[in-house]
């Protein structure tokens, strides 16, 4: 799901450190929640929302120059259909 | 005379009166960041800097300047800037040049703030001591008496090592859970985080979003204000940015703390804590006494489960966040045989050990088996956290505690372990969560001559506060110690 490779040699000392994370968060297993509300904003406020109109100017050709690999108005990516 | 010792409010008066030009003290601060060792810049934008010195020379000349006009500042190199790289600390940013201004950044433009680099900083605003940098670590200017190297803190330690030696008048930062307030606790400076949605989010790379917040560092509280006065703007960009009544900060400079109510939350009085930090808050309770300020004993009941709250809600926005670095679009690109083992072989080798460890704990409490066991029930815990806050300030008007367990440490020391650098958080985490305005002001010297922090925590949108109590607090602390190569 993450999309990161990881070398064989990383793996075991890895999931120790990652059972250990987690084992620190069952702590939270101790609160008894079930009549809590989950957080949606700190403040308490709901996000704005904005008109449906263009709000940025066209830098297409800026982000095309510090892209890795384009081609004419599209980036290029390895094979994904044959 | 020492240019770098002056504040900015004394700065901004020397040269509108023309005891030098901005491009002097602009060279004097590049001289002094090519002459240091401390690894505290990604890039130095001498060039640019010393061309927006110029222009502000020309803007004083003729009256036209503000109060930052001409003024020397760092920016973490969070922050996009045109034409720079803007890396975050990170291999997989290494190779971005920012086509556009974060808000900020564009905002201290304006003002014709002269830009001397970009600073140093944990990758991707991960880590507490500046030590998951791709750049390498930074060194604390301070050193311990026994003169071994020490790590700034972090996540903006960079930022923090710039401004307490002499390298800047002051950075912009940014925090998550403490990335602005711990660095500076360690170093020895003035850092704040302000009020969530305080300050544009706009163009500062996202770590996580529902608890990112910019803020300013500093040399002192009046810096602070002065700072948060032309950072604290209404951004539209910003989903999250609030329009609120921005006061005048330094305003709230009054001295005068007189019958304001200090909590003093008993359960930050963590088991095995250390005897000198346990004297420093009883030191800071007691001049804020003197103040005739009330110190209240208070209860935030939920405080031992901010930490881990915290881990699983920052690597679950980080996760989603770090999506967007696959090798498409712009950063580092690896090679692979197809999209996925291309998008695999990139995030492995751009992301950093802590990065990856933050990115697989994100995914996994999100995955479907698991995000009611771990996400859920931490935005319930985040709703508790939030309501002892609340409750709190029904009786007092702000909270004391110290900024972080410790003074800065010798790198190596607590890294092995993830748990043991995730406690330097404990005291800044729940501020964090629950979308509080909060700072660190030096507030004496640990017994092995290191700065400590103290940390003040106030209500959504009472910045005014935080430096009305954290100017008394500077003045009586009297804190004018300075790492060695300070004085330089």
């Amino acid at each position: 799901l993450a999309k990161l490779s990881i070398n064989d040699s990383e793996i075991e000392q890895s999931t120790i450190e990652l059972n250990n994370i987690l084992s620190l968060m069952a702590e939270l297993g101790e609160i008894e929640t079930d009549h809590v509300e989950p957080m949606a904003h700190p403040l308490e406020m709901s996000q704005r929302l904005r008109e449906d109109v263009v709000s940025e100017a066209n830098l297409s050709e800026e982000f095309q120059e510090i892209a890795p690999k384009t081609g004419k108005h599209h980036f290029l990516v390895p094979t994904v259909i044959e | 005379m020492k240019m770098h010792t002056l504040s900015v409010a004394e700065l901004s008066k020397s040269l509108k009166s023309k005891e030098f030009s901005s491009v002097e003290l602009t060279q004097h601060y590049l001289d002094r960041i090519n002459r240091s060792d401390l690894n505290a810049f990604i890039t130095v934008t001498d060039e640019l800097a010393l061309s927006q010195a110029r222009v502000a020379d020309a803007k004083l000349a003729n009256g036209s300047g503000s109060v930052l006009t001409g003024i020397p500042f760092a920016h973490k190199d969070i922050f996009c800037t045109k034409g720079f790289k803007t890396s975050a600390g990170s291999k997989i940013l290494d190779p971005f040049i920012s086509p556009y201004d974060a808000t900020l950044s564009h905002k201290l433009n304006t003002e014709n703030m002269v830009m001397l680099g970009k600073t140093n900083m944990d990758e991707f605003a991960m880590g507490s001591a500046n030590v998951t940098s791709y750049f390498g670590p930074v060194k604390n200017a301070w050193r311990s008496s026994r003169q071994k190297d020490l790590v700034p803190g972090g996540s903006s330690g960079g930022s923090a090592a710039a401004v307490s030696a002499g390298l800047a008048l002051g950075s912009i930062g940014s925090d998550t859970g403490g990335s602005i307030r711990q660095p500076a606790s360690f170093c020895g400076i003035v850092g704040m985080k302000p009020t969530y949605g305080r300050c544009s989010r706009w163009g500062m790379v996202a770590f996580a979003s529902s608890l990112d917040q910019a803020g300013p560092m500093t040399k002192s509280v009046r810096d602070a204000a002065i700072m948060l006065q032309n950072m604290a703007s209404f951004d539209p960009k910003d989903s999250t940015s609030v329009k609120s009544v921005i006061p005048n900060f330094e305003l709230a400079l009054t001295s005068n703390i007189k019958g304001l109510r200090v909590g003093i939350p008993k359960e930050y009085r963590l088991d095995g804590l250390s005897e000198e930090i346990k004297q420093l808050w009883q030191r800071g309770v007691d001049w804020l006494t003197q103040a005739e300020a009330i110190p209240v004993e208070i209860s935030l009941p939920h405080t031992k489960y901010a930490l881990p709250t915290y881990y699983i809600v920052a690597p679950a926005e980080a996760s989603s966040n770090l999506a967007r670095y696959d090798g498409v679009r712009y950063g580092l690109r690896e090679t692979g045989q197809s999209l996925d083992e291309m998008y695999e072989n990139t995030r492995g080798a751009g992301f950093g050990e802590e990065v990856r460890r933050r990115i697989m704990i994100g995914t996994y409490v999100l995955s479907a088996g698991y995000y009611d066991a771990y996400y859920v029930k931490a935005m319930k815990l985040r709703t508790l956290i939030l309501k002892d806050f609340q409750e709190a300030f029904k009786s007092v008007d702000i909270l004391l505690t110290p900024t972080a367990p410790s003074a800065a440490f010798a790198p190596g020391k607590k890294m092995d372990d993830p748990i043991q650098m995730y406690m330097n958080d404990v005291f800044t985490v729940p501020a964090s969560l629950a979308g509080l305005p909060a700072m660190s002001i030096p507030s004496g010297l640990s017994d092995e001559g290191l700065p400590l922090g103290l940390h003040l925590i106030a209500k959504p949108f009472d910045e005014e506060m935080l430096f009305r109590f954290g100017g008394v607090m500077e003045e009586a602390a009297d804190f004018n110690g300075s790492p060695p190569c300070f004085g330089i």
